[in-house]
């Protein structure tokens, strides 16, 4: 059975119109107007134990209400959700036991005491066993190298650094479902890296089910094998990131190199020739109307080949386009 | 001016959407000036006012605090400590232009918004509570106009007063003692505690020189007739120059923070 | 860890955070035992101008002044979480509370531990004595009990109002200001003997909020004073249990508040 089952989640929400202008502003005084959204509208899904799981959608597409739900924060107007057996908005206190959350934007941490006195904490409002948190203490300490960290109040420590104590945090009870709610953003190159690499290391080695959402498509590259796209409350896409292109991806670029200029002969009409300079030639194409052995068969009658480079758009432009073309 | 304006503007539409706030305030005014005037009203009944003011004025003199609760300025711009607070204030400092003025107009308009909005409904129901409980209007005219004078005198002096404890929050702690001390002070010496005509006769003289009374009791005193509009000049003159000692130490000490916040660097 | 040494370790943090600050927490602290003097001055000025307030003398009314704001200031301290609750509501900080496997007032107390708070208390303690030693009271064992249960059903009194408040803003932000009538208002209001208040606000501080419980009775029993309602000195010692029961309803209102934040999401 799936670890996290998600059906038919709605979730609307009222919000007030306002207008602008003094007039109107006196105006809202005796009378409102309201129109409902529908940050939910029937999403389900099934997460299996040990999934890494990123969940994309532009902003304001429902991500955050799901994430909400799932941890017991928000409940639905209809629809059913369980985390490992237990509904989440009924067994707040068993439910969130199993869960560690963490957000990007916001911390966890007590602001002006060293890090390892929030830890201290956590255990105990955990109630984990002693032995238990110095082992998880000591791997979480190895993996994520915490600790000069530990003795310094958060106030004081660069995102990054509160980042990775941040992960820790969450993970001192050893939750087996984990909640990643945009943890790279603003981060520099380096620590992204540093928090995929535990992310994976997490998921990998400990087994915990991680759900991430984010807007950083490296992250969704680098560690995702599923991926779920929101929009409108609806999910379009669920599935592997390859598959994902697949479905969106209608354009490839081919980049060749010729021993000398060619000569132009007229390609099919499915072609474009988006630069033409020298031995070089870039072309774009539709796939599914034209394949590449097709296109190179044709390139080769217009003179000697060097070298050919088969390239996909990259995951930022595919989401783009995906976005834009629900005109979001 | 345009700028003043626009604030103003920006400020009243502000808070006419949060309409929720205004009724509470205004309901939270009503309950604290029920409280006082029964209060005041039992220590009438108790002993003798020995002159001082009537029990009628009294009352309105207490309404008029409630009513006017918005001008008071026990605390500074809250958006400006706020940009103090987490530092923004240095680009503000190094801008080319008088920020002091700047926060005085923002001052202004913060301080007039919901004065408007909330002291309409407080007067119009004072005023219609029974006999013993109500507001009185002005005994004349004249008394009125004075009144709506010193009011403006009372705003400026106000703002004055609150840009200081806004710009002393640059220094960290300094600025907190001000956050905390200044409110206790206005609150008692300005009248809105207990009408100022009531301390003690040998206390009548230290009250009323210090700047405080200009903020409640010199407009209230005109509206209840305990002061006649004939010294009008002489009070708008003592809430004037209040005003331009405030404004000169708000000045300096602002000139102060800059010249510092410039040699850091920033 | 059970709930009890899981506050302690809650609100040792709480006190380290503070420390961090130690001169503005000075300041402060000084600020608010300020507020609570110059507050009972406004108290001197009607008496030294009237001479007494119904049967009631200056001392006499320090003992009410007394006990109430020391169950404030208490109240202030222990219940900072709930008092400022609407910041955890907006910021999302009570999110992050409802994803930890623990009750969430417990949690909410946890929050903070406002220590310049006891500036006020000790403010409160001394005019409590000077008021104590004036009257002339006999003290007793059972007197001193009494006393101290006034002391603590106040605090568990504000806590409730506290509650109710915080709960308030699950679904306003900007209407809690009308709580401030019951908080500070009601500290106002107690600070006077409750039989100088006209009826319907004494029903409401009797029946609704029961401020009246928690220190107009006890300081009858206190001072042997006689009881205009003609209570039986029992009922004077036992009332400040009002505020207990008034925590109880608050805990249930919370309660229905949490399932109402958790279906809406404000």
């Amino acid at each position: 059975m799936a670890q996290i089952q998600v059906r038919d989640l709605v979730k609307t929400f009222k919000v007030a119109r306002r207008k602008a202008g003094l007039f109107s502003a006196l105006r809202g005084v005796f009378h409102r107007d309201y129109y409902t959204v529908r940050a939910l509208d029937g999403i389900s899904f099934d997460i299996g134990p040990g999934e890494l799981v990123g969940y994309i959608g532009p902003n304001g597409a429902g991500k955050s209400t799901t994430i909400k739900v799932m941890s017991g924060i928000l409940v639905p107007d209809s629809g059913s959700c369980r985390v490992m057996g237990l509904t989440p908005w009924q067994s707040r206190a068993q439910h969130v036991a199993n869960l560690g959350v963490v957000f990007g934007q916001r911390t966890q941490l007590w602001w002006d005491v060293p890090v390892i006195d929030s830890f201290e904490l956590l255990r105990d409002i955990y109630n984990v066993p002693h032995a238990d948190y110095r082992r998880t203490l000591d791997d979480l300490n190895d993996c994520l190298s915490l600790g000069p960290l530990l003795e310094v109040p958060v106030r004081q420590l660069s995102l990054g650094q509160r980042i990775r104590c941040e992960l820790a945090a969450s993970l001192l009870h050893q939750p087996p479902v984990l909640f990643l709610d945009e943890p790279t953003i603003g981060l520099d190159a380096v620590s992204k890296l540093a928090v995929r690499q535990f992310i994976r290391h997490q998921n990998t080695f400990s087994g915990t089910t991680v759900i991430l959402t984010t807007h950083d498509m490296d992250d969704i590259q680098a560690l995702c094998s599923r991926v779920m796209l929101i929009a409108n409350g609806s999910i379009l896409f669920d599935g592997n990131v390859d598959k994902l292109k697949q479905s969106y991806v209608t354009e490839k670029r081919l980049k060749v190199e010729f021993l000398h200029p060619p000569h132009m002969t007229p390609l099919s009409d499915k072609v474009t020739i988006i630069e033409n300079q020298g031995n070089r030639l870039e072309l774009g194409f539709a796939t599914g109307q034209l394949s590449v052995p097709q296109l190179v068969n044709q390139l080769a009658a217009m003179g000697e080949i060097k070298d050919i480079i088969v390239e996909e758009p990259p995951i930022e432009e595919v989401i783009a386009q995906v976005y834009e073309e629900l005109g979001l | 001016m345009k700028a003043y304006l626009s604030i103003v503007r920006m400020r009243f539409i502000a808070l006419l959407q949060y309409r929720t706030a205004a009724v509470a305030g205004v309901f939270t005014q009503f309950f604290f000036g029920f409280v006082m005037v029964m209060v005041i009203r039992q220590f009438f009944f108790s002993g003798d006012a020995q002159g001082a003011m009537s029990l009628a004025q009294a009352v309105t003199y207490i309404w008029l605090g409630q009513a006017m609760l918005g001008m008071m300025p026990w605390n500074g711009d809250n958006e400006v400590i706020a940009m103090i607070r987490d530092g923004n204030v240095a680009y503000e400092l190094c801008r080319p232009l008088n920020i002091y003025t700047h926060w005085y107009c923002r001052l202004l308009a913060l301080r007039t918004a919901p004065t408007l909005l909330r002291s309409l409904p407080i007067f119009l129901i004072a005023g219609l509570l029974p006999a013993g409980y109500n507001l009185q209007p002005p005994p004349s005219p004249a008394a009125f106009a004075a009144w709506l004078a010193a009011v403006a005198g009372a705003l400026l002096l106000g703002c004055a007063l609150s840009n200081i404890i806004s710009i002393s929050t640059l220094w960290t702690v300094a600025g907190e003692g001000m956050l905390r001390m200044l409110p206790a002070l206005v609150i008692f010496f300005s009248g809105s505690l207990v009408p100022l005509p009531l301390f003690p006769q040998w206390a009548q003289a230290i009250v009323n020189f210090l700047p405080f009374a200009g903020l409640v009791d010199i407009p209230n005193q005109f509206f209840v007739g305990t002061l006649a509009p004939a010294v009008l000049p002489l009070m708008l003159l003592r809430q004037l120059a209040w005003t331009a000692v405030f404004v000169l130490i708000g000045a300096g000490l602002l000139r102060l923070a800059t010249k510092r916040v410039v040699i850091q660097g920033g | 860890m059970n709930g009890i040494s899981l506050y302690f370790k809650l609100i040792r943090i709480s006190v380290a955070s503070q420390m961090q600050y130690r001169a503005s927490f000075v300041i402060m602290s000084m600020g608010m035992a300020l507020v609570t003097v110059i507050e009972f001055g406004g108290i001197w000025v009607l008496f030294d101008r009237f001479g007494s307030l119904q049967q009631w003398t200056l001392a006499e009314v320090g003992l009410f002044y007394g006990i109430i704001h020391c169950s404030f200031a208490l109240s202030e301290a222990l219940g900072r979480g709930f008092d400022i609750f609407h910041r955890y509501v907006q910021r999302g900080d009570f999110d992050r509370l409802l994803l930890r496997p623990r009750s969430t007032v417990l949690q909410v107390l946890g929050q903070e531990l406002q220590l310049m708070r006891f500036g006020r208390l000790a403010q409160a303690m001394a005019i409590l004595i000077w008021a104590s030693w004036t009257v002339g009271v006999q003290w007793t064992v059972l007197k001193f009990a009494v006393l101290l249960f006034a002391i603590a059903g106040g605090v568990l009194l504000f806590i409730g109002i506290m509650i109710v408040q915080a709960t308030v803003s699950f679904w306003t932000i900007q209407g809690l200001e009308f709580m401030n009538s019951f908080t500070h208002g009601g500290t106002y209001m107690a600070q006077h003997p409750l039989s100088i208040f006209d009826g319907w606000l004494r029903n409401f501080f009797l029946f609704v909020i029961p401020l009246g419980c928690v220190n107009y009775f006890p300081v009858l029993f206190i001072t042997g004073k006689q009881d205009i309602f003609g209570t039986t000195p029992l009922f004077q010692a036992l009332a400040p249990l009002a505020g207990a029961v008034f925590l109880l309803v608050s805990l249930y209102v919370w309660r229905f508040g949490l399932s109402r934040y958790q279906s809406t999401g404000s």
